[in-house]
């Protein structure tokens, strides 16, 4: 199944939560909503999901116009944040409410449900808690359970919103590498929301990473961490180092002085240069473009990481850096930074 | 002896001194039987005394002169007109208040905190001046008046106006029980339950119904409790036709301004026994309410 969304736009009172939203979700994909709190990721998982109306836009499954039918006759399976397991139930009724539900005319025979419902605990592995209420599971088993539950229906699209937010890290790595490796194993078209970086570039076939009611970047987790395109996810996603830049007739200059680096098309003005940590090269000074003092030394593990003072901006900027730990370094020092790749984004952008 | 010594001899001694003395939570003895001895008095008082008066005065000539005031017409009749009034008022405040909990819990909409002191009106409303309202709408002077005795309806002073005083001044019940749990609960489950392809019945009855079953039991019960020893509403609208629109709690009050004390206390120990079962039911229900609440782990 095939997911289209165009032009979406949502707003709750005057606050504007989708602002002209486009995606497309190839067949079988693991696609990842990444954003901050505030994006509006999870508002258009539950607008695809039904659970939310837009106010202007189209969403179309497989070509077909899916804003013309309730969400019980989208065939989404929808994963919650807090699980949402009907905690009168027990494991095995959770999984079956979306079976004993159906019309007659097309509803399984209980020995039919009975069998389904037992092969989608052992899907999730834990076909052993079939007695147990939601309130004696821990969050990683309701979660499970959960998903039993959306798969059940045998959804079209699966759709998980946080699906890990509420799990203690640990049991979050261990679920993420089983979501991923379910996935491969069922194959069915699926969006997950998560604010996690990490979790969006480990899981997912392609990340779309949004802000404020619009995506900024759709691509693989390598396009966006290697090449991010706008100032925000590069400031999103992984660590950066930010510097307040002029740009002057093409030529860049932090603190009044003309470093020797190429403005790759930002517009003239105020801009911001921004490095990987990892790709920034210390040296002495003059072995890089940009200057800076040390102000303080922190060493643990292989690296050792100081701040650097440098000038620029209204008087200096601190930025944080790393170096091997041989290196010898200490406050005061005068050291020469030198980015081996770097990104120049206009101010306004 | 070295210090060390010392310090380990003498201090057990000195914990003990000060945990009976100075505990920060334990009061003085003398001030903790002081307030016990309050607390139980006070409900001798104005609680126990007055149920066992009750019982003794109805009792007081016997099994059989209780036995026969409750077997008289009036009696019955006033027995059966509460229990009429109470089966429709709860029936209506069940269906209005579920209505009313649904709509406030689950759903945002202009007017929704104009609703919610709506609901409360009642509570503040003196019973009398609820009662004097269906006067004012339905009596021969009042504002349907002239219409309703134009085709024969009767509601003033008659069993519709009882039902309707009674029905308004127990409103706040049900909705009460049940606009916390609700809020509480959220509508995921709800939610969860329409994207598996529950329809909007199906939600309500396997969902959202088993989930705060105890709560509008809860609900139910204190309304049932409060309809039927209504006083003030019904007395303004029932008209205290003998025989036909005395509630309990009226004939309870006609039986002994008329000095028939063992009469009215029979109908009255009634009142007291529903009183007894509610608090007992009531005392069960909220252990079960306490149970529903699933601790959340997140």
């Amino acid at each position: 199944m095939t997911i289209e969304v165009r032009n979406i736009v949502k707003k709750f009172g005057s606050f504007t939560a989708l602002d002209g939203v486009d995606l497309k979700v190839g067949k079988g994909e693991l696609l990842a909503l990444l954003g901050p709190s505030g994006s509006g990721k999870t508002t258009l998982l539950r607008i695809i999901a039904g659970l939310d109306w837009p106010d202007g836009g189209e969403v179309r499954f497989d070509g077909e116009n899916a804003l013309a039918r309730g969400a019980g006759e989208r065939h989404v399976g929808f994963v919650f944040q807090h699980y949402a397991l009907f905690r009168h139930m027990n494991v095995f009724e959770n999984v079956a409410f979306g079976l004993r539900v159906q019309p007659r005319a097309v509803r399984l025979n209980e020995d039919a449900i009975k069998k389904r419902v037992n092969e989608l605990l052992d899907l999730v592995q834990l076909a052993w808690l079939s007695d147990r209420y939601p309130s004696q599971l821990s969050g990683g088993q309701r979660q499970r359970i959960a998903l039993a539950r959306a798969l059940a229906i045998e959804p079209r699209i699966l759709l998980l919103d946080e699906p890990f937010g509420a799990l203690d890290a640990k049991v979050r790595k261990e679920l993420r590498r089983w979501l991923r490796a379910l996935h491969d194993e069922i194959h069915v078209t699926s969006i997950f929301v998560t604010h996690d970086q990490e979790e969006a570039l480990e899981v997912a076939n392609r990340v779309v990473v949004m802000d404020k009611g619009r995506i900024e970047q759709i691509g693989t987790p390598g396009e966006v961490y290697d090449n991010p395109a706008t100032a925000f996810v590069h400031g999103f996603i992984g660590e950066s180092i930010v510097l307040p830049v002029d740009v002057r007739d093409g030529r860049v200059e932090l603190g009044g002085k003309a470093l020797n680096l190429e403005s790759q098309g930002a517009g003239a003005g105020p801009s911001r240069l921004f490095v990987r940590r990892h790709d920034m090269q210390v040296g002495p000074v003059g072995s890089g473009v940009i200057e800076g003092a040390v102000r303080r030394v922190r060493a643990f593990g292989p690296i050792q990481r100081a701040d650097v003072a440098l000038p620029g901006g209204d008087g200096e900027t601190l930025i944080e850096i790393d170096t091997p730990r041989d290196r010898e370094l200490n406050p005061g020092d005068l050291v020469g930074l030198q980015p081996r790749r770097y990104r120049i984004f206009s101010a306004s952008t | 002896m070295t210090q060390l010594d010392l310090i380990t001899t003498v201090a057990p001694v000195r914990v003990r001194e000060i945990s009976a003395e100075h505990d920060a939570r334990t009061e003085p003895r003398l001030v903790r039987l002081a307030i016990i001895g309050i607390a139980v008095t006070f409900l001798s008082l104005f609680v126990v005394l007055p149920l066992v008066i009750v019982f003794t005065q109805a009792f007081s000539r016997g099994v059989s002169a209780y036995l026969a005031a409750l077997a008289e017409p009036e009696a019955l009749s006033a027995i059966k007109l509460t229990l009429v009034v109470a089966a429709i008022s709860v029936g209506l405040n069940l269906i209005f208040g579920l209505a009313a909990a649904w709509a406030v819990a689950k759903f945002d909409f202009p007017g929704k905190t104009l609703l919610i002191t709506l609901i409360d009106l009642p509570f503040s409303v003196s019973p009398v001046i609820s009662g004097l309202v269906f006067v004012l709408l339905f009596g021969a002077q009042g504002f349907f008046g002239a219409w309703l005795q134009a085709r024969d309806i009767h509601i003033l002073f008659a069993v519709p106006g009882i039902a309707l005083a009674t029905t308004f001044v127990t409103f706040p019940f049900v909705a009460r029980a049940l606009i916390p749990l609700m809020q509480e609960q959220g509508t995921q489950e709800e939610e969860a339950a329409l994207s598996l392809g529950a329809s909007g019945l199906q939600t309500f009855f396997r969902v959202t119904l088993p989930n705060i079953k105890w709560g509008l039991l809860y609900g139910v019960l204190l309304c049932n409790a409060r309809a039927m020893g209504e006083f003030g509403a019904v007395s303004v609208v029932s008209g205290h036709i003998r025989g036909e629109t005395n509630t309990m709690p009226l004939l309870v009050e006609i039986l002994y301004n008329e000095y028939q004390f063992v009469a009215s206390f029979a109908i009255a120990s009634l009142l007291a026994m529903l009183a007894l079962v509610t608090l007992v039911v009531k005392t069960i229900l909220e252990g079960r309410l306490q149970e529903g609440q699933v601790p959340r782990d997140d």
